[in-house]
């Protein structure tokens, strides 16, 4: 279960700056899982695992994620259940991991924070162009009855100089990628970063698979999932920050991967019941937010707006879809029709064309059922991944009011606490004054700290839902390019089908 | 400039291959058809309206031709089901493809029903067929006398003598093939809407997905939202061209092979009615002679002239029948392969057009940086 030791990419030239400052995290005991185990407990890599501003002043552990799969309150203690299952074992973890930090208290902060963020990474790497490609494939069954389970085979072909070799793969079953998921999310979810939801569980579809049924529908299901798991993989990768998880990389190279336990990572049914839950309660929450940043407010009606129209699309492919099947289905019977009467014709010629006719019909069945996989596996599962990454949007935009929230509580709680003080002041009570100004000091540094946050997922929302909007235009343009090229083949086959009929229709008589 | 002959049978004084119904008019519940045909001498073009009635008072004159030696051998042009305004889901079904669009496949097989009886040997002669298409006055709306052809002493009498041996192998050969192929011939008609009906939904569909995307495009100046937009427009534009791709693979379906799947199967159902008539005559004969046999003496000459008379008429259908079996083989080899040859080239043409259509799309989404 040993992981393969890794060095930190050569171009870090952060880690040379870490070594030198002392002020970029002088605490020693919060620091950021890091990533190669050979790295010095003392500093914090910047290979982190994590946003850095986050880890040292997460002191409220407090997540909404304990949401998606239980009806846990959002003030619950038992929260980190469903996030990161602890540290990722085979990565020995010098100190413990974000969720689980500890609170820094009085900590100086200073501006490294709001440059010392991944901007740089992004700019330093930028000589390693993106350049990796992954499919997901080979579906094997191992094991029986109900405990078995799909191993896919994930490789990776890349010239990237964040790997180890440029063509690699390994085994994986479908918790694995939930467990990713589970990680990224906690990991990035809540300080702005649009994390790509894993794909779908379905107990219907994978019990069929487990029992062994071999049907056309437990192979359209597993190569449903298989094709869900690819686009999964490229879209994490995709992103910049997420690329360079050690989790990630984890994912990717490691030969073996410990079970994730708690597999009850973040469905999208239970993530949009987390963002309602979480909407609800801000909106229950007295203080509404104030927003004096026009861009958020334009953007999220934008969301919502989007939400609406791709489910509208979404729900117009299905029905083509469905449409398409069943065109299949009726070419096919009409072709038996004519394959009978072609059979019980006396005419010779015509007896023949009519078994000509049933075996182009046959064939243009084929190709309703090609059409029918095209629509279905370009644009009814790429609106279906849109429809689940806006969840994933609006869940972020609703972790930006709850860091506003927690930064106007704070300061709130300093006010309080600076009239109780001067009260004392008035009644004279020096050793409770004292107290009182430390804990006013501790105070100031939490809001501080608020508004810090405050901005830093302002800012990080900005650059990921720029990032987003770029990459649907992509997204959207390569598929469509795609299905293009399928629609076009499907008629050039027409064509020879129907070129290679003529004749033989022209020869009755 | 030919005159018209005064005769009980007439020759037709219009060009058959130019008749044509060119439209159906709705009025209230009726459906009226306009028909056109033009006259042989060459000086103009007979315009009539008929509706669904004037058509059956044309088939019943043509049915109840007794005087016509043989008439019941004739495998009569089947007229297509009544069409109706709101028609009911079994009309609708027993229309099939006929039923569809606005009334043109119906039209077109109104039309060709109309030349099939101008074109008959011993039909087109009838002076109805004159009187329908050229007289400006509805024909008389008086229902025929009750005919040899009423459908629905047959269908009672039918269980038993359809199966009736027959007395020549020709013959019996004919009814078992006909049985069959009347049969796969109904299916595959049926099976071919199914397949026409189902590329009716998928456009729909697409003309909706086209809808909704256009219904994405996004207000702003933001380049992203420009670019997005640009993107759901054009896609907007490739279902469009699908929709229209699929549109026309429906129509060349219902134009060419479907009507001739149709055709097929009412023309297999009218040699099967003929056939019947036939055996019914048969097992009528087959008593004539028993009776002619086992009649007393006193009536037997009687009997015997019933039963010659029967003969003779028996032979006339069956003499008729023939040639109307060997009519309706080369007419209908023909008719499917024009069906299929025309099919076949309209759709070739499609694929061509669409093939182009969508390149160019290729082309415009490739070129989008």
């Amino acid at each position: 279960m040993a992981d393969t030791a890794r060095d930190p990419p050569p171009d870090h030239t952060d880690f040379h700056e870490l070594e030198d400052g002392e002020d970029l995290f002088p605490e020693p005991t919060s620091t950021l899982e890091s990533g190669p185990a050979s790295l010095p407990a003392e500093d914090i890599s910047t290979n982190s695992n994590g946003p850095k501003q986050d880890s040292l002043f997460d002191d409220d552990t407090e997540d909404l994620f304990a949401e998606a799969t239980e009806e846990v309150s959002l003030d619950s203690p038992e929260r980190d259940v469903l996030l990161s299952d602890g540290p990722s074992p085979a990565i020995t973890p010098i100190t413990p991991p974000i969720s689980v930090l500890t609170p820094r208290i009085g900590l100086a902060h200073d501006d490294m924070f709001t440059h010392s963020s991944f901007d740089e990474i992004e700019e330093e790497e930028g000589g390693d162009s993106f350049d990796m490609h992954i499919s997901v494939s080979d579906p094997e069954k191992v094991g029986d009855g109900m405990n078995a389970y799909m191993a896919y085979k994930v490789s990776v072909k890349t010239s990237m100089s964040l790997f180890q070799s440029h063509e690699f793969s390994v085994k994986r079953r479908f918790s694995d990628f939930l467990g990713l998921h589970s990680k990224l999310a906690s990991k990035y979810l809540h300080v702005g970063y649009i994390v790509p939801p894993a794909p779908e569980k379905s107990i219907v579809g994978m019990t069929k698979v487990k029992v062994g049924k071999e049907d056309q529908s437990s192979n359209e299901f597993v190569e449903k999932r298989r094709s869900a798991l690819e686009r999964y993989l490229m879209r994490t990768v995709k992103h910049p920050i997420l690329l360079k998880d050690p989790d990630v990389l984890q994912f990717l190279e490691s030969s073996e991967l410990p079970r994730a336990v708690s597999t009850q990572a973040l469905s999208s049914a239970g993530l949009l019941r987390m963002v309602n839950k979480a909407a609800d309660a801000v909106n229950k929450m007295t203080i509404k937010m104030n927003e004096s940043d026009a861009w958020f407010e334009e953007k999220q009606q934008h969301f919502e707006n989007l939400d609406v129209q791709l489910r509208k699309l979404h729900a117009s492919v299905e029905s083509l879809v469905c449409h398409r099947k069943e065109l299949s289905v009726n070419t096919a019977q009409f072709a038996k029709s004519a394959a009978m009467l072609g059979n019980s014709e006396d005419h010779t010629a015509l007896s023949r064309a009519l078994s000509q006719l049933a075996e182009v019909e046959e064939k243009i069945d084929q190709l309703h059922q090609d059409q029918a996989n095209a629509d279905f596996y370009l644009f009814s599962e790429l609106l279906g991944d849109y429809v689940r990454l806006i969840i994933a949007v609006k869940g972020v935009f609703d972790h930006r009011i709850k860091t506003w929230q927690k930064w106007q509580d704070s300061q709130m709680l300093l006010q309080k606490k600076r009239e109780a003080e001067a009260k004392l002041q008035f009644n004279n009570k020096p050793d409770k004054l004292q107290q009182a100004k430390d804990e006013i000091r501790e105070l100031e540094g939490k809001v501080e700290q608020g508004e810090r946050e405050f901005e830093q997922i302002s800012k990080t929302i900005r650059k990921e839902v720029s990032r987003f909007e770029k990459e649907r235009v992509k997204d959207f343009k390569a598929i469509i390019i795609k299905y293009l090229e399928s629609l076009a083949q499907t008629q050039q086959q027409l064509i020879k089908y129907w070129d290679a009929f003529l004749p033989e229709a022209k020869a009755i008589s | 400039m030919m005159e018209e002959v005064k005769e009980v049978t007439s020759t037709l004084s219009v060009d058959i291959q130019s008749i044509k119904v060119t439209e159906v008019v709705k009025e209230g519940d009726t459906l009226t058809f306009l028909i056109v045909s033009e006259k042989l001498s060459g000086t103009g073009v007979y315009h009539v309206d008929r509706t669904y009635d004037d058509f059956e008072w044309l088939q019943q004159h043509l049915y109840s031709q007794e005087d016509v030696s043989g008439i019941q051998g004739v495998i009569f042009p089947p007229l297509p089901v009544k069409a109706q305004v709101n028609a009911s889901a079994k009309v609708i079904k027993q229309l099939g493809i006929l039923g569809l669009g606005e009334w043109q496949p119906y039209c077109k097989a109104m039309e060709a029903f109309l030349r099939q009886i101008a074109t008959h040997s011993i039909l087109g002669k009838n002076k109805a067929v004159e009187i329908f298409l050229t007289s400006s006055d509805p024909p008389g709306r008086q229902r025929a006398r009750k005919n040899i052809f009423n459908r629905l002493s047959q269908a009672m009498e039918g269980m038993r003598k359809e199966g009736h041996k027959d007395v020549d192998e020709f013959f019996q050969t004919e009814r078992d093939h006909n049985i069959v192929i009347t049969g796969y011939a109904k299916t595959a008609a049926e099976r071919f809407l199914d397949v026409v009906q189902t590329e009716q939904k998928i456009a729909v569909a697409c003309g909706h997905f086209s809808t909704a995307l256009r219904l994405c495009v996004e207000q702003g100046e933001d380049p992203d939202k420009l670019d997005f937009s640009k993107v759901c427009v054009k896609l907007s534009e490739v279902f469009d061209s699908i929709q229209k791709n699929m549109t026309s693979v429906t129509e060349n379906n219902v134009s060419t092979l479907g009507l001739g799947l149709d055709l097929e199967s009412r023309y297999q159902e009218a040699e099967k009615e003929m056939l019947f008539r036939r055996t019914c005559k048969l097992v009528e004969l087959e008593i004539t002679r028993r009776n002619a046999e086992k009649a007393k003496p006193v009536k037997k000459a009687a009997m015997e002239e019933v039963k010659k008379a029967a003969e003779t008429e028996f032979d006339h259908i069956s003499g008729v029948a023939k040639d109307e079996i060997a009519r309706l083989q080369a007419a209908r080899v023909k008719m499917l392969q024009q069906a299929l040859v025309q099919w076949c080239e309209k759709q070739l043409l499609t694929a061509k057009e669409s093939a182009d259509q969508f390149n160019q799309h290729l082309r415009a989404f490739r070129g989008m940086a």
